[in-house]
């Protein structure tokens, strides 16, 4: 299932603002990975670029390569939808569709890819479902509308959304910013699970959370407003966190800065 | 890290994905090329199978914008074609016309030789709709006003809602409703007027009936009141907090706040609907036609608000039975057109004045 | 009302000029209020006290008045209320999609770009057009040019012009509120952009998609003036959409009108006018029904 994300000298323009430069790193299967560092560094931006969800924002483009175990995601007849089927997002804001049922919810993308199979449609959700640790508190209500779920459970809907076409790699675009400390709880410990089977990349603001679920840290810094990002370190996250290479990680890290 | 890189990928092949199964993507996708070279990161170069992405056939994509892409079109053609087709087939008969189509006050269409202006048309047309703007900005300026600073919420919601409730009225019921109701009531009133204005040639004596311009512009009024209204509520209530909070804290009373924060805030919007609102007005065909008395073939020019008169549109719409020749027809066509290049520019200015208002703000 | 200490501050109302003026505009502004009632009060009043009897008759919404002459009484609407209803679905079967896929285009496709500006200030002038003029272009158009006669059909295609303005901005406005959030969430499923906007983006916004179809149903079943170029009016009943006479509402209200007071048949415009009244207003009313049921409304 999961796959290995080589990201090579990669730069982030939109339009003409340069918005990260020179990046390349590498993601290994069924590990996790956060970005970290501060507001406007272009971690959001690059985690959206392993998708090529950036390409909503008219005039956004990508130099260099990202390979998923070995393709070129941005080689010439690739299809960026195809991308998104394979490369899975969950978004900062929970943002389940408001006219669906928690089933259909969770169904959308099968269905929405024209699975009709009722079959298969019930077992995906309850397995997605399961896997989000959330099918205990909605089985008794699948039918019910899905925005009327709590703050963590909407985004654990989301999750079981994302995992519900069976991705190979699961983005996280500060996917607890907007959720009170037990419901981020709940989703750390998900993310501990989902990288039983899948390739997770989150980008969090929150440094502790960084800690708790990742085993690889990247640490970006940008040199001024206006400048492009930059991939400072990448490291094991106990590296990052106890003995970084870099003055600006441990400064980042030590809360002298940010 | 115990993932097989060779052969097929896992989720995208057919035998294992549902989304291939039984999606609208089953068709054989052309496998993207295999490429082998060494990762920065492992130093490996041991080739590698590729994940397939390819293009997935997107029909859907290309139908769905050329669909979308076509209606957009086809709106703009379908203003583009009236302007064309009334003045294809008005221009023949423009050409026939033996009297001057712009100053002239005839009408004779019927026989071999065409005889036609619009000079009278022209004059009822833009009289009506101008006093009935003067009548109905002022109070829809008030109602919203009403509404958005004045009145509790209680009161406020059922107000919006009745005056959207006009707007709702058929125009026909307008006709019927000022003709049999509001022109008796308003008799004595244009009596008054002419009596003690009557030198004015827009307020001469005119017809006793309630057939009169001035009738017809008191009920376009009511017919356009409720879109003006319903305009300036709303950039009333856009009006920026800190403007309001600002001049109330330095002790204005609330006229005094209206005047200096809400009124000028809401200036472009205003203006911008009451043009809307006047394209409206120039335009209102049967209500005009049930209220307005047609005057006698050939009389006298009569500029007043108290004569009756014809409209364009109730001009097209009393002859409507009667359009039998292609030169005939092309008469009344090209009045149309004239019509429409009014309304036009009307909503044009609307649209560039309101467009105006809120690059500034 | 003064507070006493070194400095004194009062909080007295504002004085003399100052305070005639605020009190001046309050009761003009309310004045005004009053004013805007009036009409629909007086229209509905008319309508309701000229037309009642004749609706609750007997026979008003069942039959037609075929064979009835104006000094008769009897007879109903039905003819007419079909002719109403044929003529402006089969508008809203043309119009709807055009404005809906317009829309689409606006927000889905060419949002910010120049041929939305285009397109959008068209729809402006389009709102614009009169419906005479309408009426006549699809005269010049189906009946001069194409040398068709006159029929419901070319009827209903006039008003489609009106009907389009309305349906494309509602959705418009609507498909505005629907969060960005929303088309990621599908796009990051690998959902194609056309099966997002058809299945997740539409659906969002269809209240409000559905009240500017029913608002647009509402102002195309009250329009005169191209039934009066296009259609010719008939007391009996008519189904087919290509037939050259057709009775509407608005029609057998103007074709009674000039009848001698007190006569049935001029009750009887009374009756057809309340009758449409009714329907309009009541397409108004479900309008706001569904605009409240929003799901969109909290944003």
């Amino acid at each position: 299932m999961a796959k290995r994300i080589d990201v090579n000298n990669v730069d982030i323009f939109y339009g003409n603002f340069h918005a990260v430069a020179e990046v390349s790193m590498t993601v290994e299967p069924r590990t996790v990975t956060s970005f970290i560092g501060p507001s406007g560094c272009g971690k959001s931006t690059l985690l959206r670029t392993l998708n090529r969800m950036h390409e909503v924002i008219p005039g956004a483009h990508v130099k260099g390569s990202v390979q998923l175990d070995g393709t070129d995601l941005y080689a010439p007849g690739v299809d960026p939808v195809a991308v998104r089927r394979v490369v899975g997002m969950v978004f900062q804001r929970p943002n389940p569709f408001p006219s669906m049922s928690i089933f259909d919810n969770v169904a959308a993308g099968l269905r929405l890819n024209g699975v009709k199979n009722k079959g298969v449609l019930t077992e995906a959700v309850e397995r997605s479902l399961v896997a989000a640790n959330l099918w205990n508190e909605v089985k008794d209500r699948l039918g019910k509308a899905g925005i009327g779920l709590s703050g963590g459970q909407q985004q654990r809907l989301c999750i079981a959304r994302a995992i519900a076409v069976e991705p190979q790699v699961i983005l996280m675009d500060e996917p607890c910013s907007a959720l009170d400390p037990i419901s981020t709880l709940a989703i750390e410990d998900l993310i501990g699970e989902l990288k039983e089977k899948y390739t997770v990349v989150i980008v969090t603001h929150n440094m502790q959370q960084a800690a708790r679920v990742s085993d690889q840290t990247a640490f970006f810094n940008l040199a001024a407003q206006g400048k492009p990002g930059k991939l400072i370190e990448i490291g094991s996250t106990e590296k990052i966190f106890s003995n970084p290479d870099e003055k600006a990680t441990e400064d980042y890290i030590t809360g002298r800065f940010g | 890290m115990s993932v097989t890189r060779t052969g097929n990928t896992e989720a995208l092949d057919p035998e294992q994905s549902p989304l291939e199964q039984h999606g609208d993507v089953s068709t054989p996708m052309p496998k993207l090329q295999v490429r082998s070279r060494p990762t920065v990161a492992t130093g490996t170069s041991e080739p590698r199978t590729g994940v397939r992405l390819a293009k997935i056939r997107r029909t859907g994509d290309r139908v769905f914008f050329g669909m979308s892409t076509g209606s957009g079109v086809l709106i703009v053609l379908l203003v583009v074609f009236v302007g064309v087709f009334l003045l294809a087939l008005a221009l023949p008969s423009l050409l026939a016309n033996q009297a001057n189509f712009l100053t002239s006050r005839e009408w004779t269409v019927s026989g071999s030789e065409l005889r036609f202006g619009i000079a009278g048309l022209l004059w009822t047309t833009v009289l009506s709709s101008v006093v009935a703007m003067a009548i109905a900005v002022p109070i829809a300026i008030g109602v919203a006003l009403f509404i958005t600073q004045y009145a509790p919420r209680r009161v406020a919601g059922p107000l919006a809602f009745t005056v959207d409730l006009l707007a709702a009225v058929p125009s026909i019921i307008f006709g019927l409703w000022g003709i049999a109701v509001l022109g008796p009531l308003l008799v004595p009133t244009s009596d008054w007027l002419s009596s003690r204005l009557g030198f004015i040639p827009i307020f001469a004596p005119g017809i006793r009936s309630p057939g009169t311009v001035f009738v017809v512009s008191v009920v376009l009024a009511i017919m356009i009141l409720p879109i003006v209204t319903a305009i300036s509520r709303d950039v009333f209530t856009q009006t920026p907090r800190d403007h309001v909070e600002a001049a109330l804290s330095l002790g204005a009373t609330r006229w005094e706040m209206i005047r200096t924060a809400v009124l000028p805030y809401g200036r472009s919007g205003v203006i911008s609907a009451s043009m809307l609102g006047l394209g409206r007005a120039l335009g209102e065909t049967v209500a005009v036609m049930i209220i307005l008395s047609k005057p006698a073939d050939n009389s006298g020019f009569a500029p007043s608000l108290f004569a009756g008169g014809e409209t364009f549109a109730s001009k097209i719409a009393n002859n409507a039975a009667e359009f039998d020749t292609p030169s005939k027809t092309g008469a009344f066509i090209a009045s149309g057109l004239v019509l429409f290049i009014v309304t036009f520019a009307v909503n044009a200015v609307a649209r560039i004045i309101s467009d105006r208002g809120h690059a500034r703000s | 009302m003064s507070v006493t200490s070194t400095d004194q501050v009062t909080f007295t109302r504002p004085s003399g000029a100052r305070a005639v003026k605020n009190s001046l505009a309050t009761v003009c502004v309310s004045l005004a209020a009053v004013l805007a009632i009036i009409p629909l009060v007086s229209i509905l009043y008319s309508v309701i006290s000229k037309g009642f009897s004749l609706i609750v008759s007997s026979g008003w919404w069942t039959l037609s008045q075929r064979g009835i002459t104006p000094r008769r009484e009897g007879g109903g609407i039905y003819h007419a209320v079909v002719g109403t209803v044929e003529i402006a679905l089969i508008c809203a079967l043309i119009a709807v999609p055009i404005g809906v896929l317009g829309a689409i285009f606006l927000i889905e496709y060419a949002r910010g770009k120049k041929a939305a500006r285009i397109v959008s200030f068209t729809v402006d002038i389009l709102s614009g057009v009169p419906s005479i003029v309408a009426a006549l272009f699809i005269y010049a158009l189906f009946i001069t040019i194409f040398g068709w006669g006159r029929s419901a059909i070319a009827t209903s295609c006039a008003l489609v012009l009106l009907m389009l303005p309305t349906v494309l901005r509602s959705t418009e406005e609507m498909l505005k509120l629907v969060p960005d959030s929303l088309r990621e969430a599908a796009y990051a499923l690998g959902v194609p952009k056309w099966k997002t906007i058809l299945r997740v983006t539409v659906p969002t916004a269809f209240s409000g998609i559905s009240t500017g179809i029913v608002l647009g149903l509402a102002r195309v079943m009250g329009e005169t003036a191209p039934l009066l170029i296009l259609v010719a009016y008939g007391q009996g009943i008519n189904y087919s959409p290509t037939s050259d006479v057709m009775a509407a509402l608005p029609t057998m209200i103007n074709s009674g009108r000039d009848q001698a007071q007190q006569m049935p048949g001029y009750e009887r415009v009374w009756g057809a006018a309340l009758s449409l009244i009714l329907i309009v207003m009541a397409l108004n009313l479900l309008a706001r029904a569904i605009a409240r049921m929003s799901k969109l409304r909290e944003k």
